[in-house]
């Protein structure tokens, strides 16, 4: 290998340690994989600024952290019920879930039987001591760049832990699988390197939630939020005529790092729709890549980030239209407040052969701040000639005439300000299908944003913008 | 209940109001017209509180106070109502939402309960029959995908609910076809009592065959040349606003 920083030096460390853990007991294809994307992050390091992916985006501060691969044991079950995160408002969905903590299946915490038969979901270490040849087929061969990506490499060659999701052929399950990862380091800033396989057979149709949230560990002691990273990566096979919708909450702790990977491969005439909703983390860069591989497939990705502060979001999305007659749709939407920052950098790729693509992208963005700084850039790579791409962006402040019109009917200013920016954003989260996760995060933004108003208790409040 | 005394605005560094003097009694009914660019939607967003607008001198005063020192929403839970001559979209929030909230911040200011769901609906039905509107446009966002009239006649009905003192109708008929007119005009004159004022701005006189005015005022650059009873709208119907530019001159 060669010569790397201390920086990078850190990680090799774990790497050794995690291999001389292992002992040769994994899969040889996997350790493969794990030593060529240990390799491609050794020899590439953390992304610079002059890389044209991550110009907006300085990684500095995560690379000076000296994060230990978080081992913190699992809760002794008889302790489990006492758990701060069984108070957080997304505890609990009402639909099976997968818990996680510091990255691993925490079972006791989990509920899985309400699982039909068709429906496979578990941890991916225990996937992996069973039967890793069934995986072998899927596992890093949609989030392939380890080599070049640099965390995308370190999650790849850490894989241990995540959830394993298989839905059979034809097998139709309405409610969501719920995966909820939760940090709660308590001490020595650590690493958790969730990984995640969801693979849709042919005509199934599954809604996945994956939620990252922070225990709080810092916050009930009174001391400052801890400060911990989350590199996660999810790959989606998504079969022929699959239907998936996915849902992706960014709430980590403002002291936290995140880094998200959610890649789909799609086979002809599947269709996937992204919610991707943060309102999280002090540094965080989520990415979501759509392969259309397949005639007449769609994808749908939908995101809203909400921050304030000193806060920084990152939002990567390609839509890959590799085959013809597919359509894409995209809708981000930005509530920026206070010194925060945020990068909306979308990305359509229309090959060759992509003839007929129908892809329209919009990232619209909301300034309450003077000091809030947003960077929106559509990136267009066009290789076919008959197709139809739209983009837009739109940076504003709140429309004066609104608040003039609220006031005008005896709202209050502030109040006519909170309701005007929960209105903007709210649009984003009333696509979500799953009532239980569409309330509980409009409840999550509208105490956000309106501090001391009350609720929209009724639900009435608030339609959806057409 | 109003009294406008040399009351002077700017917009954009342009004067438009130049010295308006106007007496509103409790119960009255006013009509003030006026040729395009004469200052009457200026009037009725400077009563508003609109932040647009400045006021370089002059005072209002209504029911003893001072209007012009109180912010638009104080001024609308005192009883001052403005019917939008462009009633402004805001996707995202209903109708219904958004009609409770301001009734409610009226209602608290005046010291009475608030308005629970269920008699809000009640409310709201009530006055929906009376400005003939579906019920479905409730549920959908302020004005966003509303027709022209659909719009002018959400207006009356903000104004039928909220049920203000004083109610400027700012050029409400004007793309109104005769039956929606009637509709608003009906409307108004339900909401019009003896303890209830209401000022229309408009360009013509139709409106004024179905909202009776006691009096008729003539704006011109910024004042208020001509005043007169309802018999004034008709002549300038007859004769126009150019005589006024011969008048002034």
């Amino acid at each position: 290998m060669i010569a790397t920083s201390e920086k990078e030096g850190l990680y090799l460390a774990s790497f050794r340690e995690l291999e001389d853990r292992l002992a040769g007991n994994s899969p040889s294809w996997l350790h493969e994989i794990r030593r060529a994307a240990m390799a491609g992050f050794a020899e590439k390091g953390f992304p610079a600024a002059r890389q044209e992916d991550w110009r907006n985006t300085n990684v500095g501060p995560i690379a000076a952290v000296p994060f230990q691969p978080a081992t913190t044991p699992l809760p002794p079950p008889q302790r489990a019920g006492e758990l701060r995160i069984l108070q957080h408002p997304l505890a609990d969905l009402g639909c099976p879930k997968l818990v996680f903590i510091n990255g691993r299946f925490a079972k006791q915490l989990s509920t899985l039987e309400a699982l039909p038969k068709g429906v496979q979901a578990g941890s991916l270490a225990e996937a992996l001591a069973s039967d890793a040849t069934a995986l072998e087929r899927h596992l890093a061969r949609y989030a392939a760049d380890y080599r070049e990506h640099a965390f995308v490499a370190l999650n790849t060659a850490f894989i241990e832990d995540g959830a394993f999701i298989e839905i059979s052929k034809g097998v139709v399950f309405e409610k969501p699988i719920y995966l909820l990862y939760v940090s709660d380091p308590g001490g020595l800033p650590t690493v958790s390197y969730p990984r995640n396989l969801i693979i849709a057979g042919r005509e199934s149709q599954a809604t996945i939630i994956e939620a990252y949230v922070s225990d709080g560990a810092g916050k009930s002691t009174g001391a400052a939020d801890s400060v911990y990273f989350t590199n996660a990566v999810s790959e989606v096979a998504v079969g022929e005529g699959a239907v998936i919708a996915y849902h992706r909450i960014q709430q980590e702790n403002e002291n936290a790092f995140h880094f998200g990977r959610l890649v789909f491969h799609q086979e002809r005439s599947s269709s996937i729709a992204t919610h991707s909703i943060a309102t999280g983390g002090r540094l965080a860069r989520e990415e979501v890549n759509a392969v259309l591989d397949g005639e007449g497939s769609e994808a749908t990705l939908v995101g809203m980030y909400v921050i304030t502060g000193h806060q920084h979001i990152d939002n990567q999305t390609t839509l890959d239209h590799a085959q013809p007659h597919c359509s894409s749709r995209e809708v981000y939407k930005g509530v920026l407040d206070g010194e925060s920052s945020a990068v909306f950098n979308g990305k359509i790729i229309v090959r060759k052969d992509a003839q007929k693509t129908d892809s329209k992208q919009s990232n619209k963005n909301l300034l309450l701040s003077e000091k809030a700084v947003i960077d929106t850039k559509p990136a267009l790579e066009i290789y076919a000639d008959d197709v139809k791409c739209t983009h837009g962006a739109t940076i504003g402040q709140i429309d004066p005439d609104a608040i003039f019109y609220l006031r005008s009917r005896g709202i209050g200013r502030q109040e006519a300000r909170d309701l005007l920016t929960y209105a903007f954003a709210n649009d984003i989260l009333a696509r979500i299908k799953y009532a239980p996760l569409r309330e509980r995060l409009s409840e999550g933004l509208f105490a956000r944003l309106a501090s001391g108003q009350r609720a929209v208790a009724d639900g009435a409040g608030v339609v959806q913008e057409v | 209940m109003l009294h406008i005394k040399n009351l002077q605005a700017r917009a954009e560094g342009k004067e438009i109001l130049r010295g308006i003097n106007l007496e509103v009694g409790t119960g009255e009914v006013h009509a003030i017209m006026g040729p395009n660019g004469s200052g009457k939607s200026t009037l009725a967003q400077v009563l508003a509180g609109h932040g647009a607008y400045v006021v370089t001198g002059g005072e209002v005063t209504y029911e003893g106070k001072d209007l012009l020192a109180m912010a638009p929403e104080v001024r609308a839970r005192e009883g001052v109502f403005l019917a939008f001559q462009y009633p402004v979209e805001i996707p995202g929030v209903s109708n219904t939402y958004f009609l409770r909230s301001a009734l409610n911040a009226i209602r608290k200011h005046r010291g009475e309960p608030e308005y629970d769901a269920m008699d809000f609906l009640a409310l709201v039905r009530e006055k929906m029959k009376l400005l003939e509107m579906d019920e479905k446009l409730m549920t959908r966002s302020v004005n966003e995908g509303f027709s022209g009239g659909e719009k002018k006649r959400n207006e009356i009905f903000q104004m039928a609910v909220l049920e203000p003192k004083l109610g400027i109708l700012d050029e409400t008929d004007s793309g109104l076809d005769i039956d929606a007119l009637k509709i608003v005009a009906n409307g108004v004159n339900a909401l019009h009592s003896k303890d209830r004022s209401i000022i229309v701005v408009t360009h013509y006189q139709r409106l004024l065959n179905y909202i009776v005015p006691d009096f008729v005022h003539v704006l011109y650059e910024g004042r208020i040349v001509k005043s007169g009873t309802k018999e004034l709208a008709l002549e300038l119907e007859e004769k126009g606003y150019g005589w006024l530019e011969a008048s002034a001159a």
